[in-house]
């Protein structure tokens, strides 16, 4: 037992170790994304359905399932960034820059993981404080008799909206290198899977980046729900 | 015969400690058919006759076998053509005017030696912690005791084709030598020859990779997009999951 | 001294098994304490210094460039040969030997190549189970090409890598070696020369080329596995650092130099450029598998293409000569390097070449595309089609390439008796550094499989004969004659520095290889020969008063590290020179147009051979020429060790 124990920490210590870890925590969350948005979506089947929503999820497993959902998510989201904060910063210490730097290949979305997944963190935690903890006393009201209302007051304000849309952005750029960065980690792309790979991983993130901000923008724009 | 003027923008540094700097030089009436490589012999000769000290790079084949010649051209390994060591280049790819930007290969884990040479030994240092068969001379059966499937035959050389240049290395943007370790990882674990020391090879290659100082993949595949030989990022792929299979094994026994 | 080639006696077919029965044993606990310095990481040197850590001996192996994996053995590209026979065409050890005996056009020794005919068979066993990926049938069984010289097909390849797997098999085993800490690697250090004590060889001084420092190395026996010397024409296709600096260093410690003159020019390389031109690269022989090596009938045609007025195509298929097919029908375009290179040289001699210059002729696909469809003929060759069209800026698959001979291998180099053991007591060398195997002529895929039969399967045997005669550690570098050796390397280094002259050392290198090619090269004579043992001297005297080498003794300096090599090659290319002109016969690679058969010749009126072949005069000349150094300045002493054939009958060698 000891020695696999062992065998644990130095895999987690290796930079393929490391990267996997990783990886395991990407998947969950592109998952939780995508069961995040389906939800989300019941938004435009009207205030009924959407509450009948939010009330099954805090309901769910007499209140806990929302809870080891939340702690679950929390623990992927930390582990997610600190692995590759630790990562990132080996890679820095790594490399020594050139005069004349050039791309050849690498998309812009894949050398700016480390900003888009940072700004993302920065938005997580505006929108649980925005949307869970409630800051703002209005929401909080609102939240409490009716989550679909929440949603709608709290887009009404552009600048929020506008944090949002750029913050998904980020994320479809994110998942855009993300997606098909898991399979390649976990040792699943091959020269005949790339091409289906990429596409996945692209179409995956146009269709959460799509799915998300026609939310607000549906609100903002097209004033829904008033 | 057309002859091209160029700029050339090169690193130079006097030696490990030094902190080096960007000097330029003029090329003139280069032509075209010359090598790059010959392309620099022509303005060394210059540097010599002039009493300055030649720019020092390292070269051998001049084939692009060998994986000695190693610079990076305008920011790029061995420059921007497709499957081409800096030796195999050739001026006609440049046109007149131009200004080229000449550097190192550069990452902790290959200190700058002098000028444009840098210290890969760290290459070697990953072969010898596993990058081999256990093979006594004279102890081997007949070549034909063990047919190899002709796929996995081809798949081992696709991987064996690498040179060990570091170009890879030195085209990630943090300094990674997973598509390295990884061919080499690939080429023995496709052989049925290979298999018996599959799981040490892989853990120890990859130990030793760390150990070295490089950085991490991050699946951007520059160093396939730099490899002369194109070696594929699918080697990167079969390296993660057998790294992970090894682990999970020699985590259980 | 006596040149004792110390062949056992016996049988052919058992002289080796039996040598190796009769010969001493080390027992493993002595082994640990004997010490071994390998020059030279390549096939032979990788080789030897892997399997003798593998024995149990202590072993210090040193190479000039960055890595192990990067000796100039790596770019071999066609195959390594051995007498498998897998192919079940007939072939075996005898054929093997027989076909690399003539193809050496009866210059070498019986009982060293039966020996790596012998061996050749195990070479490919182990290379395989190093993981070395020769090509595979579908049934993934090994696949077999045919070469040069050869009428069955023994070549292994591994695309047209053969080299470069090889090598890296080797430096895989080597690797592990290192890293067990039986061998201690010495990557980016050259050796500047060798130690004799009492006579014999126990130790080298290097220069480590990043410092610039200069140690000295003891040990019970030395081996060189330098590579050859074919850089003394300045353009080949050898790397550029291939040098012959420490097999002359062991020739002015008393070594001798063997059949320096039979140099081999190889016939399809890529034609010269412009004069700026750094190296030559070679295009496989395995493509005259496919290709059809061609020039127009008439000088016009070949004028038309050289001017760029016409092109291959334009040449209508009557209007070619397909020379080789012409004159050579049995052996076609497969016939041996020697051959196919001069009868390029004769053709562009006669106006007929088609490149600018003048000197090149085409290597066509068009047949082969035709037939197999350009889809095989890129999976046989792409990555020769792709390297060609990088250098050349044309399309091969669409206009034929353009080739001509450039020098490739030399069959010369240091004698050695039948335990590789120089004339020197405890100076071994193995692969293209030694003369031993290819006589005046090697065929093609015979050089990998000479190099690592010698490091793999012979050395570690016959170096015990050696050894069994000495005290382990005998000599340390506390010795004076280490000291003496290493003030004279100081000061050798200090006075090429100090000269200060006005002439680079690459414009000495390239004025003494034109001179070479000129005088030495593809064709030699009396006057020509006579002429540059003249010129030789005045560049030896310019180079030492007016040769510029900026910086200083200290650290990496790459104009000192070429300097020191360009002057042995002048001074070797007098050894080579003097060869050349004493030897008053044509054989393989050497050929004197003084020898030559014409008309009258009832060789020629019988049909056994043509007119313009090499011309052996195996009753003056049947024996290697060994030439011992003496003072500078002063010609080498020549001494003589006569081959004696026992099994083979010396006849014209005939590829018609």
């Amino acid at each position: 037992m000891s020695s696999s124990k062992c065998s644990l920490c130095t895999f987690i210590k290796s930079s393929i170790g490391r990267k996997l870890v990783v990886a395991l925590t990407g998947l969950a969350l592109v998952l939780f994304l995508a069961g995040h948005l389906s939800g989300n979506l019941l938004i435009f089947a009207g205030a009924e359905v959407f509450d009948a929503y939010a009330e099954f999820l805090h309901s769910f497993l007499h209140g806990m399932g929302v809870w080891v959902a939340r702690i679950g998510l929390l623990a992927c989201f930390v582990i997610h960034i600190w692995f590759t904060v630790l990562l990132t910063r080996e890679n820095k210490k790594a490399r020594t820059p050139y005069m004349h730097e050039a791309t050849v290949q690498a998309s812009k979305s894949s050398r700016i993981m480390i900003w888009s997944g940072l700004t993302i963190l920065a938005f997580v935690i505006f929108h649980l404080l925005h949307f869970t903890v409630r800051i703002d006393s209005d929401l909080a009201a609102l939240g409490e008799a009716s989550p679909w209302e929440m949603v709608i007051q709290g887009f009404q304000n552009p600048l929020v909206t506008i944090f949002y849309v750029i913050a998904m952005t980020l994320l479809c750029s994110h998942l855009s290198h993300g997606v098909a960065s898991i399979f390649q980690t976990l040792g699943l792309r091959s020269k005949k899977t790339a091409g289906a790979i990429k596409f996945i991983s692209c179409a995956y993130a146009f269709v959460i980046y799509v799915g998300f901000i026609s939310i607000p923008l549906s609100i903002w724009l097209f004033g829904f729900g008033r | 015969m057309s002859l091209l003027n160029l700029t050339l923008k090169v690193w130079r540094q006097d030696n490990p400690s030094d902190s080096g700097r960007i000097e330029t030089y003029e090329a003139k009436e280069i032509p075209t058919s010359a090598s790059f490589l010959e392309m620099i012999d022509i303005v060394n000769e210059r540097l010599i006759k002039d009493g300055h000290d030649p720019i020092h790079f390292d070269h051998d084949c001049r084939e692009g076998i060998c994986g000695m010649c190693s610079m990076t051209i305008n920011g790029v390994p061995h420059s921007k053509e497709r499957g081409t060591t800096t030796c195999q280049l050739h001026m006609r790819k440049f046109s007149d005017g131009e200004t080229i930007y000449i550097e190192p290969f550069r990452a902790k884990a290959f200190p700058v030696i002098k000028d444009l040479v840098t210290d890969r030994s760290s290459f070697d240092r990953i072969i010898g912690a596993g990058g081999f068969i256990s093979v006594r001379t004279g102890s081997a059966p007949d070549a034909h005791a063990v047919p190899v499937p002709k796929p996995d035959a081809d798949a081992a050389f696709d991987a064996a084709a690498c040179i060990g240049c570091g170009a890879c290395v030195a085209a990630c943007k943090n300094a990674s030598a997973m598509l390295f370790v990884s061919a080499k990882a690939s080429h023995l674990n496709h052989l049925p020859q290979g298999l018996v020391e599959k799981d040490q090879r892989t853990l120890s290659m990859v130990r030793q990779m760390d150990a070295e100082g490089f950085g991490n993949c991050t699946n951007q595949y520059e160093c396939e997009a730099v490899c002369p030989k194109e070696i594929s990022v699918q080697h990167i792929a079969k390296l993660n999951r057998d790294y992970l299979a090894a682990s999970a094994r020699e985590g259980v026994s | 001294m006596s040149l004792d080639s110390k062949v056992p006696t016996g049988p052919l077919g058992e002289k080796w098994s039996s040598h190796k029965m009769g010969s001493k044993l080390i027992n493993p606990a002595n082994k640990r304490k004997f010490k071994i310095i390998v020059v030279g990481s390549g096939l032979a040197g990788g080789s030897a210094a892997a399997t003798l850590s593998e024995l149990g001996y202590q072993v210090d192996c040193f190479c000039y460039q960055d890595s192990p994996r990067r000796a100039h053995s790596i770019a071999a590209q066609g195959g390594i040969n051995a007498a498998k026979n897998y192919q079940n065409d007939g072939d075996s050890v005898f054929r093997l030997f027989y076909d690399t005996i003539k193809g050496g056009d009866f210059r070498s020794r019986e009982a060293n190549v039966h020996r790596l005919a012998e061996v050749s068979t195990e070479i490919i066993d182990q290379c395989v189970a190093q993981g070395v990926p020769f090509a595979r049938e579908y049934g993934g069984l090994l696949d077999n090409r045919s070469f040069g010289g050869a009428q069955v097909k023994r070549t292994f390849y591994a695309r047209g890598q053969t080299g470069q797997q090889l090598l890296i098999g080797c430096y895989q085993a080597l690797s592990k070696e290192i890293a067990k800490g039986g061998v201690k690697m010495h990557s980016r250090t050259e050796m500047l020369d060798l130690v004799v004590v009492d006579g014999h060889a126990k130790g080298i001084i290097v220069r480590n080329l990043v410092t610039g420092e200069i140690t000295s190395h003891a040990a019970d026996a030395v081996i060189l596995a330098t590579g050859g010397y074919g850089n003394v024409f300045y353009l080949s296709t050898n790397a550029m650092g291939c040098n012959v600096m420490a097999a002359f260093r062991a020739h002015k410690r008393g070594a001798y130099i063997a059949n320096p003159c039979y140099t081999q020019i190889h016939p399809t390389c890529i034609p010269v450029s412009g004069d700026y031109q750094s190296k030559l690269t070679l295009m496989s022989e395995s493509l005259r598998n496919d290709g059809r090596i061609w020039v127009p009938k008439s000088k016009e045609d070949a004028a038309a293409i050289r001017e760029g007025r016409k092109s291959a195509s334009d040449i209508d298929e009557d209007s070619r000569d397909y020379y080789l097919e012409r004159k050579y029908p049995s052996f076609g375009n497969l016939c041996p390097r020697d051959i196919a290179s001069r009868a390029a040289k004769e053709c562009c001699d006669e106006g007929r070449g088609v490149a600018t210059t003048g000197l090149g002729v085409f290597l066509d696909f068009k047949d082969a595309i035709d037939r197999d469809g350009e889809d095989a003929i890129r999976a046989r060759y792409g990555n020769l089609f792709q390297m060609y069209e990088k250098i050349s800026g044309d399309n091969p698959y669409l206009q034929p390439m353009k080739i001509y001979p450039a020098v490739h291998y030399t069959m010369g180099g240091l004698w050695v008796d039948y335990n590789l053991m120089s004339n020197l007591p405890g100076l071994h060398v193995l692969g293209e550094a030694n003369f031993s195997d290819h006589g005046a002529n090697r065929l093609g895929a015979s050089a990998l499989m000479q190099g690592l039969a010698d490091g793999y399967f012979v050395i570690p045997s016959t170096i015990a004969v050696y050894l069994s005669t000495q005290k382990a550690g005998a000599v340390t570098t506390a010795h004076p004659e280490f000291k003496r050796a290493k003030n004279e390397v100081r000061d050798r280094l200090k006075a090429l520095i100090e000269i200060k002259g006005d002439r680079s050392v690459d414009s000495f290198h390239r004025e003494l290889g034109l001179l070479i090619w000129d005088k030495c090269g593809m064709a030699r004579d009396r006057d020509g020969l006579e002429e540059a043992l003249k010129r030789i001297p005045a560049i030896r005297d310019e180079f030492w008063t007016n040769v510029r080498i900026p910086g200083s003794v200290n650290g990496l300096n790459v104009e000192l590290e070429k300097a020191g090599r360009v002057a042995d090659f002048i001074d070797f290319a007098e050894v080579l020179c003097h060869d050349a002109l004493n030897r008053e016969e044509s054989c393989g690679g050497h050929f004197r147009s003084e020898h030559q058969f014409v008309e009258s010749d009832s060789e020629v009126q019988d049909g056994t051979t043509q007119t313009g072949e090499a011309r052996r005069h195996d009753d003056q000349f049947q024996y290697v020429a060994a030439w011992e150094h003496t003072a500078p300045g002063t010609p080498p002493v020549l001494h003589k060790e006569e081959l004696v054939f026992e099994e083979v009958k010396p006849s014209i060698r005939s590829y018609k």
